[in-house]
Order: C-alpha cells, then sequence, then structure tokens
C-alpha cells in the first residue's frame, strides 16, 4: 500500500483545528505538520480548503446480510458508507436469520471481509428479536459485539428489558433501543398530528416513543446499564433526555438526518419514501430534535440506513415497507441543515411557521414541500464530533476510530470539500437501494477521500473496490 | 408537490379530482351548475348524450364498493363513453402484487381517465404521479372520496327551497376518524357555505382539526339538534363497537343513534342523511330512516347525476362546459359551439 499525503487541508478532530499536511504510512498517521514533503511513491492529493477528519462512524445501519440481499450486502453497504465518509458501521442484527448468536456473530464476522469500512456487529437482546427469551449476550460479548438491540422493534415486556439491562450491566455491553410501544404505535403510517388528520393516514403519536423511552429511562436507572436510545424524533423524548443527564443516567441519544431535516408535512405527497419508524414528525419535534443537538443532549447522528428494493415501496402508501437509506448523504444534509451559512433553504421551520408550503415548487434542486431551512445551529468541529469521535466512543470503537488526527493514530479518515454542491441522485448511489427521501436536493459538502486504515476506499468520490 | 392543485378559478382546467380540496368554492359551485344539465338530461326520454363517444372510463378498484363502481359505470355510460373495469373481487390480484403495473396496464390499454378506489389512502394521488390521463379518486382509505361529498351536497341544494347550503348547520355525526366521507363532506359543505359541526366520542374524533373547517367540535349530540337543520349520520363499522373505541354498539346507539326521539328535538323540516349502507338500529332507528325528510334514496340517484359532470368536466374541459351552458340558453353560436351543442343535443 502506498503512502498517502494530504496536502493543504484544515484538519479538524476533537483536538480542534490546524492547517496541516497528513502523511498515512501503512494502517497509521505517520506524520501531520505543515510542509510535509511527499515519500517516492506516495499518494499525493491536494486538499486545500478542504476538511480533514477523522472517519465518520455510523451507529446504526441495515446492511441486510444475509438474508435480504436483494436490497443490500456488506459491500454494497459499505461502499456506500465509504461514499458518505464513513470508516466504521454497526450493523444491525434484524437480518434473516437475525444476529442472536455467536455463531451468526462469526457468520457477520466472516461476511465482514468484504467489507469496505471497519464493521462492527450488533447482537439482538432477545432470541429470534421475539421478545420474549434473552439471546446470548454473552457469548456474543466474548466476540467481541459491544451494543445488543432488537432494532426494528422495542422490546415491548418492560421486565424482559429490566433484565436485559441487568444481564448487560454485568458484563459490561450497552443495551440499545428502538423506543416504540407497539400497542400505541400499532397500525400508523405517518406521525400522528394536523397532518395525518388531513392526509387521513393513520398516525403513530409521539407518546408511542416517549413512553417507552420514560420506562427505559427508569429501568436505566434501576440498574445502572448502558442505555443508547436510536433515533428520537419527539420534542417529548429529547426532554427526558436532557432531564435524565441531570438525573445522572447512563444514557446516550442519536438522531438521524431525516428526522433532523424533514417534517411531516412532507407526506402530503404521499411517497413512501417518506415512510419510516418513527415517522417524519411535526416542526415543534423537528426544533426540539435540533435544540437537543445543539444543546449537546443528543450524542450522535447516526443514518438508520434501511435499504428497500423498489417493490417494497412503489407501492400504496399503506403497504409500503418502513424505511429510508441515508450513508450516501447523511454528512451532506446534516452540513446542509445544522452548520452555519451553508444552508440553501428559504421555508424556515424555527420561526414556527408550517413548512409545508402547497404548490411549493418540485423542480430539481429545490427543496420539496416540508423540508425545513438551514439553521445554523452547529460549527463544523461540532457536527464531525456526532458523527465522528463521539459516535465511536459509544459503539467502543474509539481505540481505532474517530481520531484525533496524530502520529501513530490508526489512518482512518475522511476528506470533505465544504463548498462543493450537488444534487442528489439516487441512481448513482453505491448502494443497491433508492428509497432516499432526499432525491432532487441540493445539498453542500461533499466528501472526496476516505482512507480506512491506510487504505484510500474512496478517491475523488469514486470507490476504489 | 400534489398533482392535481390546479384550482377551477374561472376557467383553468381540473386535471385530477383527488380530493375536494381540488375543486374549492368556484369549482363546487360549477360541479353543481353542471350536474344540473345533466338532471335534466336525465329526465329525457333516452337519458344518453354522446359527448364522451370515444373515450374509455377504466375503473379500478382495488377494494370492492359494488355501488360506487356501478354508478362511475353508469355515469360513463349516460356519457356515451366506454368502460374498462378492474376489481380486486373480479382478477386474481392479491394485495401485494404490483398495484403500479395494473395501473400502468390500464393505462396502455388506452383508458382517457382513471377511476381508482384503493384501501390506502394517497393511492388515487400515487396513481396521478404515474399517469398522465385524469384520475378521479373513488375513495382512499381514510382520506376522502370527493364523488360522495359533491352527491351529497347536490342531494341537500336539491331539498332545499333556496338551492344554497349558505348559513346551513349541518352536524356530521360519528366515525370521524376513520372517515373518508366525513372528511369530504366537511370540506365540500363548508366551502358552500354551510356551518358544519362535528360529533363524535373522543375516540373518534381526528388527532387534529387542522384542514377540518369547521364550526365546533363536541361528543354531547342532545345539546346541538334544536339548532341543527341536517344531520349526516356517517357509517359505523360494526368492529368498532368491540371495545377498543367504544365499549359497545349498544352504547354508541344510546348516545349517538338518531332515534324518532332525538330527530323530534331537531326543527321542522330539518333533514337527515347518511351515506348508506345504513345499519339500522345503530346509526339511526328504522322509524327514522322511514322518514320523508331522510334523504338516503335521493343520494343513490344523484351519484349518477355528479358522476356525469365530474367525468364530462375532466374529459371535455371548459370548453365543453361552455358549450353546454351555449346549448341551454343562447341562440347565436360560433362553429366550435355548435358542433359541441349538436354532440349534446344528438
Ligand atoms: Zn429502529
Amino acid at each position: 500500500m502506498a503512502d498517502v499525503l494530504l496536502r493543504g487541508g484544515r484538519v479538524i478532530d476533537s483536538n480542534g483545528e490546524r492547517r496541516a499536511d497528513v502523511l498515512v504510512a501503512g494502517s497509521k498517521v505517520q506524520a501531520v505538520a505543515e510542509g510535509l514533503s511527499a515519500p517516492t511513491g506516495a499518494l499525493v492529493l491536494d486538499v486545500g480548503g478542504c476538511i480533514v477528519s477523522p472517519g465518520l462512524v455510523d451507529l446504526h445501519c441495515h446492511l441486510r446480510e444475509p438474508g435480504q440481499e436483494e436490497s443490500e450486502c456488506v459491500e454494497t453497504g459499505t461502499r456506500s458508507a465509504a461514499l458518505g465518509g464513513y470508516t466504521a458501521v454497526v450493523a444491525m442484527p434484524n437480518t434473516d436469520p437475525p444476529v442472536d448468536s455467536g455463531s451468526m456473530v462469526r457468520d457477520l464476522a466472516e461476511l465482514g471481509r468484504s467489507s469496505l469500512v471497519e464493521m462492527a456487529v450488533a447482537g439482538a437482546i432477545t432470541v429470534g428479536r421475539n421478545g420474549s427469551r434473552l439471546a446470548p449476550m454473552a457469548e456474543m460479548a466474548s466476540l467481541g459485539v459491544k451494543i445488543f438491540t432488537d432494532d426494528g422493534a422495542g422490546v415491548q415486556d418492560s421486565a424482559l428489558m429490566r433484565n436485559a439491562m441487568e444481564y448487560a450491566a454485568g458484563i459490561g455491553v450497552t443495551i440499545a433501543e428502538h423506543a416504540e410501544d407497539a400497542s400505541l404505535a400499532a397500525g400508523g403510517q405517518m406521525h400522528e398530528g394536523s397532518w395525518s388528520s388531513r392526509l387521513g393516514l393513520p398516525g403513530s403519536a409521539a407518546v408511542a416513543e416517549e413512553v417507552m423511552v420514560a420506562r427505559d429511562l427508569a429501568l436505566a436507572r434501576l440498574t445502572g446499564a448502558r442505555l443508547h436510545l436510536m433515533h428520537l424524533s419527539t420534542a417529548g423524548s429529547i426532554a427526558l433526555v436532557r432531564q435524565a443527564r441531570m438525573d445522572g443516567i447512563q444514557v446516550t441519544a442519536e438522531v438521524t438526518p431525516h428526522h433532523l431535516s424533514l417534517t411531516d408535512g412532507a407526506l402530503a405527497s404521499y411517497d413512501p419514501n417518506l415512510k419510516m419508524s418513527p415517522p417524519l414528525r411535526s416542526a415543534e419535534d423537528v426544533n426540539a430534535v435540533r435544540a437537543g443537538v445543539a444543546q449537546s443532549v443528543v450524542d450522535a447522528i447516526a443514518t438508520d440506513h434501511a435499504p428497500h428494493p423498489l417493490e417494497a415501496k412503489e407501492v400504496p402508501f399503506a403497504d409500503a415497507a418502513n424505511g429510508v437509506i441515508g450513508l450516501e448523504t447523511a454528512l451532506a444534509v446534516a452540513l446542509t441543515v445544522l452548520v452555519s451559512g451553508s444552508g440553501p433553504f428559504i421555508a424556515d421551520v424555527a420561526s414556527g411557521e408550517d413548512a409545508c408550503v402547497e404548490g411549493a415548487s418540485a423542480a430539481l434542486g429545490a427543496p420539496p414541500d416540508g423540508a425545513v431551512g438551514a439553521s445554523g445551529l452547529l460549527g463544523i468541529q461540532e457536527l464531525l464530533a456526532l458523527m465522528s469521535w463521539k459516535p465511536a466512543r459509544i459503539a467502543c470503537l474509539d481505540h481505532s476510530q474517530g481520531g484525533p488526527v496524530v502520529p501513530g493514530s490508526q489512518a482512518n479518515i475522511c476528506v470533505v470539500d465544504l463548498d462543493a454542491a450537488w444534487v442528489v441522485d439516487p441512481d448513482r448511489f453505491a448502494s443497491r437501494s433508492r428509497n432516499t427521501p432526499f432525491r432532487g436536493w441540493k445539498l453542500f459538502g461533499k466528501v472526496l477521500h476516505t482512507i480506512c486504515n491506510g487504505e484510500p476506499v474512496v478517491l475523488d468520490g469514486e470507490p476504489q473496490r | 408537490m400534489d398533482p392535481s392543485t390546479t384550482v377551477i378559478a374561472g376557467k383553468s382546467s381540473l386535471r385530477n379530482l383527488l380530493s375536494v380540496n381540488d375543486l374549492g368554492a368556484d369549482g363546487l359551485h360549477e360541479m353543481m351548475r353542471i350536474t344540473d344539465f345533466f338532471a335534466e338530461v336525465s329526465a329525457r326520454p333516452i337519458p344518453k348524450v354522446p359527448v364522451l363517444r370515444g373515450k374509455t372510463i377504466a375503473c379500478a378498484f382495488f377494494e370492492n364498493s359494488t355501488r360506487t363502481r356501478l354508478s362511475f359505470e353508469a355515469a360513463a355510460k349516460r356519457l356515451s363513453a366506454d368502460t374498462m373495469s378492474f376489481g380486486v373481487s373480479g382478477s386474481s390480484i392479491s394485495k401485494g402484487e404490483s398495484f403500479k403495473d395494473t395501473i400502468m396496464t390500464i393505462d396502455s390499454l388506452g383508458a382517457d381517465a382513471i377511476v381508482v378506489r384503493h384501501p390506502s389512502a394517497g393511492a388515487a394521488n400515487q396513481v396521478a404521479r404515474w399517469v398522465s390521463k385524469p384520475v378521479v379518486n373513488a375513495g382512499d382509505g381514510s382520506h376522502e372520496h370527493p364523488t360522495q361529498a359533491l352527491l351529497d351536497c347536490y342531494t341537500i341544494r336539491e331539498a332545499l327551497k333556496e338551492k344554497s347550503l349558505s348559513g346551513l348547520r349541518i352536524a356530521v355525526v360519528g366515525d370521524l376518524s376513520h372517515s373518508r366521507v366525513a372528511r369530504s363532506n366537511v370540506l365540500a359543505m363548508s366551502a358552500m357555505g354551510a356551518v358544519v359541526t362535528l360529533v363524535a366520542p373522543r375516540t373518534l374524533w381526528p388527532a387534529s382539526l387542522d384542514g377540518w373547517p369547521v364550526h365546533e367540535i363536541t361528543c354531547d349530540l342532545d345539546p346541538i339538534l334544536a339548532h341543527t337543520d341536517l344531520v349526516y349520520l356517517l357509517r359505523l363499522q360494526v368492529e368498532r363497537g368491540a371495545g377498543g373505541l367504544l365499549p359497545s354498539l349498544r352504547e354508541y346507539t344510546a348516545t349517538y343513534g338518531l332515534t324518532a326521539r332525538r330527530a323530534a328535538m331537531m326543527p321542522k323540516g330539518a333533514l337527515v342523511m347518511h351515506p348508506g349502507p345504513v345499519n339500522r338500529g345503530v346509526e339511526m332507528s328504522s322509524e327514522v330512516a322511514e322518514m320523508p325528510t331522510t334523504l338516503v334514496g335521493h343520494q343513490v340517484a344523484n351519484g349518477v347525476l355528479v358522476r356525469m359532470a365530474v367525468l364530462y368536466y375532466l374529459l371535455a374541459g371548459p370548453e365543453g362546459v361552455d358549450a353546454m351552458d351555449v346549448s341551454r340558453d343562447a341562440s347565436v353560436l360560433s362553429d366550435a359551439e355548435s358542433a359541441s351543442l349538436v354532440a349534446l343535443d344528438g
């Protein structure tokens, strides 16, 4: 593997920002300084003006292998991740069969050999994700699993969840929850509120999420377990986590790019590519989630990359599968809607105005109905923290992921051109699926290069394998 | 984003009828006027006009509704259009098979307009995105059923001496949150000037009243009856009485059923409507169903007329409507108008 010299970039990591060249040799960062000279045979990349950051870490993606390879596999999903600037992902265990045993963890490790980035596997909390019996967590933990979740559904049985937390606390692993009370959410196809009442789509109320968040926080307090709350989407959930922090409960929380950028008003198009669980929420919820991000109540932005084939989305709304893909758009969406000065949108939900303007332009490049505008809530370093070093810590990947970019550190790096504008074209995705809610959006911030363990897996926006 | 937001303001054209909102107040009044014309046509010895000769109307019914389908087919036939029907019972398609493929097939078979009925809200909107032909929503999940609202408003207008809904005090009673009939009717009635009150137990209220132009919503039927000119009773699916949303059908009937006692609390001559079929003894008692002021039968007859108006408007366009006006009351015609007139009178 040739050495790589990144010349002229703005290095931003948990240590701050500095102008420096970065020399990568083998799988490590060898030097970080101004005016480095290129060793013979080194690949020299001019990254003048671009951000050089520790690679991004996604806490939540569905790679669909084994069992649903028509929508994604480890290779395509991690190629998609690399293109999005990720150098590590946590694969969700709701494959078919699910990752609920030591042998499945070993199978996934085998599949991981086709991965372009570091792939960690989450294990199921219950056998078959059925919510009735604890899965062999200690066995899976002995094989390196750090996070357990029945994602796709919440653990409905409160006594079982208490036991899962007790057990997890005993072996030092994290319980991650898809917080959704199934009885309250039953039949829901979108967020319950003014838009569901207009559109005649059955609603799933915010309380379906909040009831389970509140229960899990109480159980985490009781058991002392580490709790990670996935894809929080409501104002009430953010308020509960904020309070739990003050109470000293060990909890971390993630939110998704789509819950930060779209409201339930977008559903006026009845486009199944806007159907996901949890659903797109009201403008008030979006603002509260953004405030949670800005005030460090939220620890990570995770994609919930959930690929589905066309057959599962080009159907009547009621029959459509839940979920959207996000690995290739996450950073740009977050940059565009959260980071100061880079947003193209005019609609401003922060003013309390409804984001869905009827008859608004649907032209390519314009934000569709239900899109919410740039808010300038975060600096670039704060955003990278939420997408790189903080999630790396939650996933216990911080020995190799999340930087800082200093000599001797593992060479997991992404290079981003903040000023590059691009239009989302799903047909160009490396993902096997196309179910993005951002088709046609004009976004700012393009990933140019991704270096994973010293290997340039993406150069100039093109995957190298 | 909504492909049919073009409103009939003046003489601009309506591409699809997906929601009552596509019409607006002007469009609703226009549609009433066109329906009047077809009512006249239907009173003729041969109640048929060749205005849509050579056109094909496809009825794509992914949910059974013999009544609504027959009504659209009868409307198409009286306009001399050919019909093409697709129904879940009459074909091998099952839920999960490609909805889009079926629609694209109908489209390529040469349909000039597609009437869609589907259990999923938004299905007609999706169809309108896929095809360039006019699309009529004949009921989509709990969303809307605009032609039902048109026929109800036409029926009300016909029953009133003033031929106007303006200021009419209407109570819509029953399963509001799951009813496409309620949503479309509330939009249409209030756009035509009625003052609408919603009545239901809290478990059947919409989650929010945003987008519901109503005067008020209440759980209590009896106190408002004395100030109500028309009670519109929604059909209750009897499964709702299983205990999840309502303690029992008996309790619903005791609280919201329109009995002779409750009907007597209404002003003299007040009207009662129901989209049918009526669950006698649930939404209304048999006595109420038999009252002359109960308009269930008229609604069925008027259904064909309003659907003629909708299909004619979507396929013949504003020029067709202009020509129709001329045919009724003008004596001097342009060439184009005479051509249409010949067609109409033929
Ligand atoms: Zn989930």
